[in-house]
């Protein structure tokens, strides 16, 4: 535990609610809301029809509907990824959650000639929604009860996750069918299905948080977990429950990108998307050393990510996108950095020192 | 005589030595033909490229960091390799040299902003594992194949010892191995980073060069990758943007089933090189046996499991000194 978060005056004031505390909420919000609306306005001037938005046989369509539906998994997986990095900790494996849940669900809905289950495709991703759930205890258990680093022991599904995924259907892809899929890729509906599921695992996760006192337990326990047990905190449970909603999350997430290509694999679904979740929330001001969390931020890290990636497939040469991303990527963690700040202002002051004494020297001569 | 008696801070070490020998046995009584010297020659050239790299990353991860940048790194390596030998056609050596700078410079960039803008290492090698991987992709976005004669005798390059052959994979990997267990245990440069893992604070106050010491550690990640990435160009000879991927965590899961801590300051190198071959002869056992490759990755997600749980455990259950004095029992409770 580091000395500054044991004495961080911040967490009291935003407590308390006072208009300081909000006013300080939002100065949290302000650098990814800010850097959101200057990517969104540099695409709508240089992309021709980036805002428009009709219906097209019915159906919502559009680049900013498209930002929601493809934006989606990754922000249901940073709102789980948000609760957990709040209490201090990570979870690597909700990528290997993502893949694992598609093949559950593959795999029970395949007929049992195919060496499947047979059941329906409903039962199918009930089953893997249950699975997640289990993965996301597993990784609580670890966590909280044999005391594991968190890095570690969600290395340990990240790692093993894939292999049972791969174990269930293989390495090629497995197509999904069936009504429920056809709803939750496009259904015939003016809304698409995914950003609606968003919203409501973000309004539930929102309530369950704001709405009880569980939200400041987390916080709580990410900024002091020794002080948090002595007022009486049950930091074992509060951290088991923060893993396995992550995989709840995961599992979800992982529903809505099987049901994007209507496909499930083993290694392509949820690759690298722990990276994102994390980035979306770290972008979204939750520190990744634990304290208070920004549900909205998370989103908005989300989207941006999102955004982003959308600009790039439009105006950037595909073997130059992941460059660009690696660099917005390290612009945005230098932005947040208060050491980067602080030694970027003493080298424009060192700047403006310099002009200014050339200036006193020419008036000077 | 002093009696032989395990110090509870070789028991992980203890333990890694004792699997890597009872899987070595296990699977050469399963298949018999696995105990021909052959394949403990082949064991270890297939997996110097995985050794090295974890050789370089155990000192990050001793030092109280982490890098997941150096799957990429090592693709990058061999794309850079391809590239500047098939395309611009430079003297391989120079190629080597100018790669071994790539990856030393992808090092430099973790290091410095880790260390001068104060991010964490999470977040800055994973931003680098894209820029690696980026750059793979600027190079050419389908796999280049190193056709030169250079790359022929590369592969072919040894030393023979009667019937089995050390491929020069084998032989650096050897190299840096004892030169990183030299640097780790007899250098002032292994010293601080054992310092810096256990307590940065405390080492900055001890006036070790901290700063200095993580850019090192940094560049000597990012350089190991880079060399890790040339040798495996000795087993497959071609630059592919899209190898390795994911195999940053082979290597992690393999530092950390050697012994070391991953909040760093506990560890060893002997122990890294071990872990290697744990995840190598359970990659031969499986392949001996014609299972599927998931097992693989699950066995792989267990040993790490139960290591760490064993880690985790040992560090709680703490038994009292008697004889040990005072200094000694802060230093082993710091």
């Amino acid at each position: 535990m580091s000395p500054q978060a044991v004495l961080e005056p911040v967490s009291t004031t935003r407590m308390r609610g006072g208009a300081f505390g909000r006013l300080h909420l939002w100065g949290k919000l302000l650098w990814p809301a800010l850097a959101l609306a200057i990517l969104l306005a540099v695409d709508g001037i240089c992309i021709r029809g980036f805002f428009s938005v009709s219906i097209v046989q019915g159906r919502l369509t559009g680049t900013l509907v498209d930002i929601f539906r493809y934006g989606a998994p990754a922000m249901v997986l940073s709102v789980g990824m948000t609760f957990v990095l709040a209490t201090g900790g990570v979870d690597l494996s909700v990528g290997a959650i993502m893949a694992l849940a598609g093949a559950i669900a593959a795999k029970a809905a395949m007929p049992v000639s195919l060496n499947g289950m047979g059941m329906s495709p409903g039962a199918g991703i009930a089953i893997a929604l249950l699975v997640s759930v289990l993965a996301g205890m597993w990784n609580g258990m670890s966590v909280a009860w044999l005391g594991m680093q968190p890095i570690v022991a969600t290395l340990v599904l990240m790692v093993a996750g894939r292999g049972i995924a791969r174990l269930c259907i293989g390495a090629a892809n497995v197509p999904l069918s069936g009504v429920i899929w056809t709803a939750l890729h496009n259904p015939h509906l003016t809304l698409p299905t995914a950003p609606v599921i968003v919203l409501v695992v973000a309004i539930v996760a929102g309530l369950l948080t704001r709405a009880t006192s569980i939200g400041l337990f987390i916080e709580a326990l990410g900024g002091n977990p020794v002080a948090s047990r002595y007022a009486g905190v049950r930091v074992g449970l509060i951290t088991f429950m923060v893993y396995v909603f992550c995989g709840l999350c995961a599992g979800i997430a992982g529903m809505i990108s099987s049901a994007d290509v209507m496909i499930a694999n083993a290694s392509s679904t949820g690759m690298y998307m722990e990276l994102d979740a994390i980035l979306a929330v770290v972008i979204g001001g939750t520190a990744l050393t634990g304290g208070r969390f920004s549900l909205v931020g998370s989103l908005i890290g989300a989207l941006l990510i999102q955004t982003l990636q959308t600009t790039l497939i439009y105006k950037v040469p595909i073997q130059q996108t992941l460059v660009i991303k690696a660099i917005v990527v390290l612009a945005v963690c230098l932005l947040q950095s208060a050491e980067f700040r602080r030694k970027s202002i003493a080298v424009c002051a060192r700047i403006g020192l310099s002009r200014t004494r050339k200036a006193a020297a020419q008036v000077a001569s | 005589m002093k009696k032989l008696r395990l110090d509870q801070r070789h028991v992980p070490l203890a333990a890694t030595l004792v699997v890597c020998v009872l899987l070595y046995v296990l699977t050469g009584l399963q298949y018999p033909s696995f105990f021909s010297p052959l394949v403990l020659a082949d064991l270890f050239s297939d997996n110097a490229r995985l050794g090295i790299a974890a050789l370089g990353s155990t000192f990050v991860i001793l030092s109280g960091g982490i890098d997941l940048s150096v799957a990429s790194v090592m693709a990058l390596a061999t794309m850079f390799m391809a590239a500047a030998v098939e395309r611009f056609h430079l003297n391989p050596a120079l190629a080597i040299v100018l790669t071994l700078l790539v990856g030393s410079g992808v090092g430099y960039l973790n290091g410095a902003l880790i260390h001068f803008f104060d991010l964490p290492p999470f977040l800055v090698t994973l931003a680098t594992l894209f820029l690696a991987r980026g750059c793979c992709f600027l190079i050419s976005m389908s796999p280049v194949a190193a056709e030169a004669p250079f790359f022929q005798s590369f592969g072919e390059a040894g030393q023979h010892l009667g019937t089995i052959t050390l491929h020069l994979g084998t032989i650096v990997f050897a190299g840096v191995a004892a030169a990183c267990i030299y640097a780790a245990h007899f250098t002032r440069y292994g010293r601080t980073v054992y310092a810096m893992g256990g307590n940065e604070q405390a080492a900055r106050l001890m006036g070790l060069p901290v700063g200095k010491t993580k850019i090192l550690v940094y560049v000597f990640g990012g350089l190991t990758a880079a060399l890790a990435g040339i040798m495996a160009m000795a087993n497959i000879p071609s630059g592919d943007p899209l190898n390795y991927l994911g195999q940053e965590l082979d290597v992690i899961a393999a530092v950390v089933i050697g012994g070391t801590v991953l909040t760093g300051g506990v560890g060893y190198l002997a122990g890294t090189v071990l872990g290697v071959l744990i995840l190598g002869i359970m990659q031969d056992f499986i392949t001996f046996g014609n299972r599927d490759a998931a097992w693989t990755q699950i066995t792989t997600g267990l040993l790490l499991f139960v290591f760490v749980a064993m880690q985790t455990i040992l560090s709680r259950w703490k038994p009292r000194h008697r004889s040990t004095g005072p200094l000694h029992a802060t230093v082993r409770n710091a």
